[in-house]
């Protein structure tokens, strides 16, 4: 529109010449202005295009990256659920204190851990064990669900009871049961017990169980106070103070900092592998990087292309 | 004449240091000390990135802090010391590392038990838990070497944990405790005393009458040579116990500084005995209830 307006005014200009001289020479000249013109006007044309065009091509790959940067943050925020197994160790005085209790595994239940281990030394959990399977199991969500006449959408957990004799003396009951086994036709076996014999028998007397990925201690110090040394061997530990002063932000706080711990490769008696998590720094360097490179591009280019237009 | 003047200066130092220390330690000693400290060395090859050094002399500086840290531990008077040096799992690393790991430590056992090392100084035992078969022959020479050698020590204990995991060790506990059961078994057999098979082939129930108790089990754990630990330091900031005394470590104080091995020093060990004493009524009563 702005070419064909410049054109008709310098036509409109130059108006007048064409109307006193019809002569062939004036009019050759004025032919000439116009096609300079014109071509001026295309050659403007085709470098803004080509500035255009790449722009555009700039405006792809940026959103590209910008894409990419979202993927990385929504996966950082599916990781805060990786927590395949998680323990508790109570202080056994602090534990009868159920209602608390009640409200940290709503509160692991929400964060959407699935399978949850509790231990206490003295079995004060084990004994509040029908109390606390109520609350939080499928059968009598569904139960409820029909006495209120509406869904209630509430996670449920799959709970593990564990407390001091599931240790120490559970391990002197695996050995027996070996002793049984492989002693009791009479014969001394020569061969050494393997790790995947020990955890058949620990299973076999009935204190099998994985191996948590991580356990948080609630209680005045940070101890294990005595949690099964089978299965403690790669868990992370994490103290988190006293019951009475727990908070759902430090819950999430620790189980988020353990998706972004940055483990050493093992592998473990059974063949399984531990999967080598992103550090939190390197993760946040990554996102930190990707997000300079998207603004420094984006600041070039848009410099360039009014460098560009200024020029012309 | 400027070497001379440097010596003196820093032997002057070193005096001032000792004295300084001697008063915290009076200080620390009006509470209860621990009597066992077990250290993770964890951050050595971390530290050697860090520094840009040659691989191998994180493990260096490590030993060196290691040295610092026996040394306050004993000025103190915490009579039991273990430490993890070499974890079966470590076995799985690369072979040139594993080797010239292997070479230090055959090289630092050596220096313990001259004449002037701190070992004799403090008059310190050392023993070396783990399955020593695992090491090879001139390592697990020098070892035992090393625990004839200091066998006549009594004031403080070093227990070096070389090729062993806790795992490991519980199961050595349970493959000793069949054996002796089987002996004791036998034993009775021979002398015509029927009841001996009774716990292999069960009682008139049908059930078996349990004889391996946990007491069985700790009197054949490695680490028997010492009481259970009171400090469990882990550096590198890392909440893990990768193995090392699960079954002691039931009431112990897990404390985990966010430095590198090589960078701990007397301020860490007295922050740790510190959060010892001021948990100590807890610990003791979780202890006896157990």
């Amino acid at each position: 529109m702005l070419t064909m307006v410049s054109v008709r005014n310098f036509l409109s200009g130059s108006h007048s010449k064409l109307k006193f001289a019809f002569s062939p020479k004036i009019l050759d000249l004025d032919l000439l202005n116009v096609i300079m013109v014109l071509h001026q006007i295309q050659s403007v044309i085709l470098k803004y295009g080509n500035e255009t065009q790449e722009l555009l091509k700039w405006a792809s790959r940026s959103g590209n990256l910008g894409l990419r940067v979202l993927w990385l943050i929504l996966h950082f925020a599916v990781t805060i659920c990786k927590v395949r197994y998680l323990a508790m160790v109570i202080d056994s005085e602090e534990a009868q204190e159920l209602s608390k209790v009640f409200e940290l595994l709503q509160w692991v239940a929400d964060i959407g851990v699935k399978s949850v281990c509790l231990y206490d030394p003295e079995g004060v959990l084990k004994k509040n064990k029908e109390p606390i399977t109520q609350r939080f199991s499928s059968a009598n969500l569904s139960e409820e669900a029909a006495v209120n006449g509406r869904l209630v959408t509430r996670r449920n957990l799959t709970l593990e009871f564990v407390s001091f004799e599931d240790g120490k003396e559970a391990v002197a009951k695996a050995a027996n049961y070996l002793f049984v086994k492989h002693y009791a036709n009479g014969t001394k076996e020569k061969s050494d017990f393997t790790e995947p014999q020990m955890a058949e028998a620990l299973g076999a007397i009935g204190s099998g169980g994985a191996e948590p990925d991580l356990l948080l201690i609630y209680g005045p110090t940070r101890c294990h106070l005595g949690f099964p040394a089978w299965r403690l061997r790669y868990t992370e530990i994490v103290h988190m103070g006293p019951l009475k002063s727990m908070s759902y932000g430090s819950l999430v706080k620790a189980i988020f900092k353990y998706t972004m711990v940055h483990q050493n490769y093992v592998t473990s008696s059974c063949g399984t592998s531990m999967m080598r998590k992103i550090d939190l720094t390197d993760a946040a360097s990554i996102v930190c990087i990707l997000l300079r490179m998207f603004f420094f591009d984006c600041r070039t280019k848009v410099k360039r292309y009014l460098l560009a237009c200024m020029s012309n | 004449m400027t070497k001379k003047i440097g010596d003196q200066a820093g032997k002057m130092f070193e005096y001032f240091g000792s004295f300084l220390r001697k008063c915290i330690f009076s200080v620390l000693s009006v509470g209860p000390v621990p009597d066992h400290i077990a250290f993770i060395m964890d951050g050595n090859r971390r530290y050697a990135k860090k520094r840009n050094l040659l691989d191998g002399a994180g493990h260096r500086s490590g030993y060196l802090a290691l040295m610092n840290m026996l040394k306050y531990c004993y000025e103190l008077g915490v009579k039991y010391a273990t430490i993890y040096a070499f974890s079966i799992d470590n076995f799985r690393r690369r072979p040139e590392e594993v080797q010239s790991t292997m070479q230090l430590i055959l090289e630092k056992i050596e220096d313990l038990i001259k004449e002037e090392s701190m070992v004799n100084q403090y008059g310190v035992r050392i023993y070396f838990l783990g399955s020593l078969k695992l090491l090879s022959k001139p390592v697990r020479l020098a070892a035992e070497r090393a625990m004839v050698a200091t066998s006549g020590n009594s004031k403080s204990v070093l227990s070096i944990c070389l090729a062993y995991t806790s795992s490991d060790e519980i199961l050595h506990a349970v493959q000793e405790c069949c054996g002796e059961k089987w002996d004791e078994g036998s034993a009775l057999e021979s002398k015509g005393a029927g009841n001996g098979l009774v716990f292999l082939k069960g009682n008139e129930n049908g059930k078996i009458k349990p004889s391996i108790v946990v007491k069985d089990l700790e009197k054949h754990m490695y680490a028997a040579v010492a009481p259970d630990p009171d400090i469990i330091i882990r550096t590198s900031g890392e909440t893990r116990l990768s193995n090392f005394l699960l079954w002691q470590s039931a009431n112990c104080l897990l404390y985990a500084p966010p430095i590198l091995w090589p960078e701990i020093g007397l301020w860490h060990l007295i922050w740790a005995v510190l959060d010892f004493q001021r948990n100590f009524s807890y610990l003791k009563e979780k202890t006896k209830l157990s």
